[in-house]
């Protein structure tokens, strides 16, 4: 069982274990990531890293979760992290010191949602362009709202 | 004696007819309706018995422009491109239901319909479209072309304004 083990050994550096459909979940503060990704990359052996997104609660304070898969060859295990951010500060620090392709999904994070990834160097947009305003997954985005960028026809 | 030495026709009936038999597509093919464009385009339904058939892969050399999936706003200015980048006489065809209206996407990224970036003469609905429905619009499109006219000779097209 990987959970419990994970448990004790990060004890104190999280707020909130959980476990859903049988993939253990971790809620921590953003100044604690770096540490225990670290950790979990180098002690659990979780290599890969599959995935950054983001979720928006609207109604909630902090607005924002921050959500970070792992997969793990030798324990056959995936994992993830949940960082709340605030809305005024949606901040988190880079993984891009453990994981090269952090690079270009939090770039998508940051195109869709706003999260500013302190320390990634390179948050040009990836899936929208130069010049879109706003976060179109955030809640608070109008669906109807148009940015094209060459003139429409009249 | 031949049968036929000459024959008499109106100049604009049999420039359509030329042209509406060498349809060269230009498959612009950026969605899920791209494999309904390769089956319409091969064997099975096989285009080529309308004479449109030969898919060319530069806008340059082809007369129809077939817009195949869902255009979106970061696409809308390549398709305008390679639009312009087409010599005349040309003709575009909205091929499935996001070409042609936006489809089912309402949202940041999609436009609404081709026809808000470049003049489009032929719709084709749906989800993807059925053969039938494309070889259908072909064909149409073909009797437009027939009895269309088509000013090649310098008398006859519009004198520039200076």
């Amino acid at each position: 069982m990987v959970n419990p083990d994970l448990q004790q050994e990060l004890h104190g550096q999280y707020e909130e274990a959980t476990e859903s459909f049988g993939m253990p979940e971790l809620r921590l503060r953003a100044e604690n990531l770096l540490a225990v990704v670290q950790r979990l990359k180098s002690e659990f052996g979780f290599e890969l890293f599959l995935d950054v997104t983001a979720i928006d609660h609207v109604e909630r304070s902090p607005r924002f979760d921050v959500v970070y898969h792992f997969y793990s060859r030798p324990l056959n295990a995936r994992f993830r992290l949940k960082v709340a951010v605030p809305e005024n500060e949606p901040t988190v620090p880079t993984l891009t010191t453990l994981y090269g392709s952090a690079r270009y999904m939090e770039r998508e994070v940051h195109d869709m949602y706003g999260i500013v990834f302190t320390g990634n160097t390179d948050l040009r947009p990836i899936l929208l362009y130069e010049g879109f305003v706003g976060h179109p997954l955030r809640k608070d985005y109008p669906m109807e709202a148009e940015q094209p960028i060459v003139n429409y026809r009249q | 004696m031949a049968m036929m030495e000459y024959m008499t026709t109106k100049k604009d009936e049999l420039v359509g007819w030329i042209r509406k038999f060498s349809l060269f597509p230009y498959p612009f093919v950026t969605a899920c309706c791209g494999m309904e464009f390769m089956s319409v385009s091969s064997t099975l339904y096989d285009t080529d018995r309308f004479g449109a058939a030969l898919p060319r892969f530069t806008p340059r050399q082809s007369d129809l422009l077939m817009v195949v999936g869902t255009v979106s706003h970061k696409t809308a200015p390549i398709l305008k491109t390679v639009y312009e980048q087409m010599c005349e006489p040309k003709w575009v065809m909205a091929f499935g239901a996001c070409a042609t209206s936006g489809g089912f996407y309402r949202n940041y990224s999609v436009v609404q319909g081709i026809d808000l970036v470049i003049p489009v003469d032929i719709y084709v609905p749906g989800c993807p479209p059925r053969p039938e429905m494309v070889i259908d619009a072909i064909v149409m499109l073909q009797n437009r072309i027939a009895g269309d006219r088509h000013p090649i000779f310098p008398t006859e097209q519009t004198p520039v304004k200076v």
